[in-house]
């Protein structure tokens, strides 16, 4: 696809085109089929006759024709074909869409199957792409979406959006995918670079798509605030030669104000309907960090208290350490130690490098440079990512010089 | 679609019940049969009752026992019928033995006979 213009039509589109064909035919391959067919037919229609007035509708006709026809070739599809040339086809109906998310990211199917084939119904991202942002390799990711897409019709998970009784249950699983996927590309759990701007963009593509089928869920806001204020930094959180740089000393001119101004009035919107979750929370404390014009202006206070609201709400060992953080940062390093201190036995930190590298940073602003460069070692041998290492490597060098 | 459950979990110690469904259970399979959900389904012995068989070439070969030495076994299994799995789930996650054993619920493969 050589004109960005339509590589973003079709980014836009395909998602709908899918969710109507497999609406229609109940058929996910064929599906997929035809709205790759149509893709490439308006690649060849497109530049030469000039591009629809109506792109969706166009291409969603030509997907639909194209099932037809392969239908029409497989005599025994006869009753689906019947019902094919009966449906009217439909330009603008999210229904669809959401049906679709919701059956991708059904709890009955494995989390890295619903990720996968999550991106590649809805997002259009090739299973070559998706691949290579999970570092797996190409037929083990085909392989995953095979099995997805086979259970869903051999188990009979129903494709459509859960009545009213179920979402409690079915929202937050739509969005823990989402929000997998954007930590995935914001924080990358292995590979050479600390960033996947593809992952981050298709999670921020994708929440503001649910944002828009569910304008009514509080948390749907939240997690896409959340995302966009994460975001905002994508371009200060790494310096020239690809380390991740803290947040008290990213270059602030850098973060995008567009994305902080979208994020912070999503999370005033969502707070308002007074039915916070942890992801209204989270996207609170983000905005916290992102709205004061300096690091020193950050209310460390109201940080902790949010945490501490978030723990009340959904408890971890990784919130309850950043509200170690934020205690430290709001009423000194010590405060911090010592609820750090109440973590250490907790197993599910065991391998986490962030207990000991939060341990360092305190006792290095305490002065105590002997234990910090003792708790940075420990650190370095727990990080996964060459970023994460180097920024530790750096530190360890402050408090224990090279000789 | 049909549905088997699975009813998954530690055998009772002691002596084995004098009849094969609880009252809670028996309820629920009644009131399940009602709404012509339930097709059929019942507790199976215990596993010390248990015995495999496998033919090897010529042999066939019998011990006691049941399949899978673990702590945790089949229990008893219902079958259903449900419009999907959502259904089914729900199906499962009402039966009294949820609550404390696990519920494996898996898709009857149709067979035309």
């Amino acid at each position: 696809m050589a004109d960005p213009d339509l590589s973003a039509v079709f980014a836009e589109e395909w998602g709908r085109v899918v969710a109507t064909l497999i609406g229609v035919t109940g058929d996910w391959d064929l599906a997929e089929e035809a709205a790759a067919e149509a893709v490439a037919r308006a690649l060849a229609a497109w530049p030469r006759d000039g591009a629809p007035r109506s792109p969706g509708a166009w291409l969603t006709t030509a997907a639909r024709n194209h099932a037809f026809n392969v239908l029409r070739r497989r005599r025994a599809e006869a009753g689906k074909l019947r019902e094919l040339a009966a449906t009217p086809v439909r330009t603008d109906n999210p229904d669809e869409r959401l049906a679709l998310m919701f059956t991708c990211c059904h709890p009955a199917l494995p989390m890295e199957g619903r990720v996968a084939l999550t991106l590649r119904t809805l997002t259009g991202m090739s299973t070559a792409d998706i691949a290579a942002a999970f570092l797996v390799g190409e037929p083990a990711l085909a392989q995953r979406i095979v099995r997805a897409k086979r259970k869903i019709t051999e188990a009979g998970i129903p494709y459509r959006v859960p009545p009213e009784h179920l979402m409690p249950e079915r929202l937050p699983a739509v969005l823990a995918v989402l929000y997998l996927l954007f930590n995935e590309g914001y924080s990358a759990s292995c590979g050479p670079g600390p960033l996947r701007p593809d992952l981050t963009g298709e999670a921020v593509h994708l929440a503001r798509m649910l944002a828009r089928l569910m304008p009514d869920e509080p948390e749907v806001l939240g997690l896409l605030a959340l995302m966009l204020l994460h975001d905002s930094r994508r371009d200060a959180r790494v310096d020239a030669r690809g380390r991740l740089v803290s947040l008290e000393d990213q270059d602030r001119s850098r973060w995008r104000a567009g994305d902080i101004a979208e994020g912070l009035a999503l999370v005033e919107t969502a707070l308002r309907r007074r039915s916070p979750g942890p992801y209204q929370i989270q996207a609170a404390i983000a905005a916290c960090h992102a709205g004061p014009a300096t690091a020193a202006g950050t209310d460390w206070a109201q940080i902790a208290a949010l945490y501490g609201v978030l723990e009340g709400m959904a408890p971890s060992p990784v919130v309850a350490l950043n509200r170690a953080v934020a205690v430290a940062m709001a009423e000194g390093p010590e405060a911090g130690l010592a609820l750090l201190g109440e973590l250490d036995g907790d197993e599910r930190l065991g391998g986490y490098h962030l207990l000991p590298a939060t341990r360092a940073d305190l006792l290095r602003r305490l002065g105590r440079d002997r234990e910090a460069a003792d708790a940075y070692r420990r650190a370095l041998g727990l990080a996964a990512t060459r970023a994460d290492r180097e920024f530790l490597r750096a530190r360890l060098s402050e408090v224990d010089p090279p000789q | 679609m049909r549905y088997m459950l699975l009813i998954c979990g530690t055998e009772p110690e002691g002596p084995p019940p004098d009849r094969p469904l609880d009252e809670e259970t028996l309820a629920w399979a009644q009131d399940l049969k009602t709404e012509g959900v339930r097709v059929f389904g019942s507790r199976l012995r215990h596993t010390s009752t248990a015995s495999t068989v496998r033919v090897r070439g010529d042999d066939a070969l019998v011990s006691d026992g049941p399949f899978a030495e673990t702590k945790e076994q089949i229990l008893g299994f219902d079958i259903i019928e449900c419009a999907d799995l959502d259904e089914a789930l729900a199906v499962a996650a009402s039966h009294p033995a949820a609550r404390t054993g696990t519920i494996e619920v898996r898709p009857v493969w149709p067979t035309p006979i």
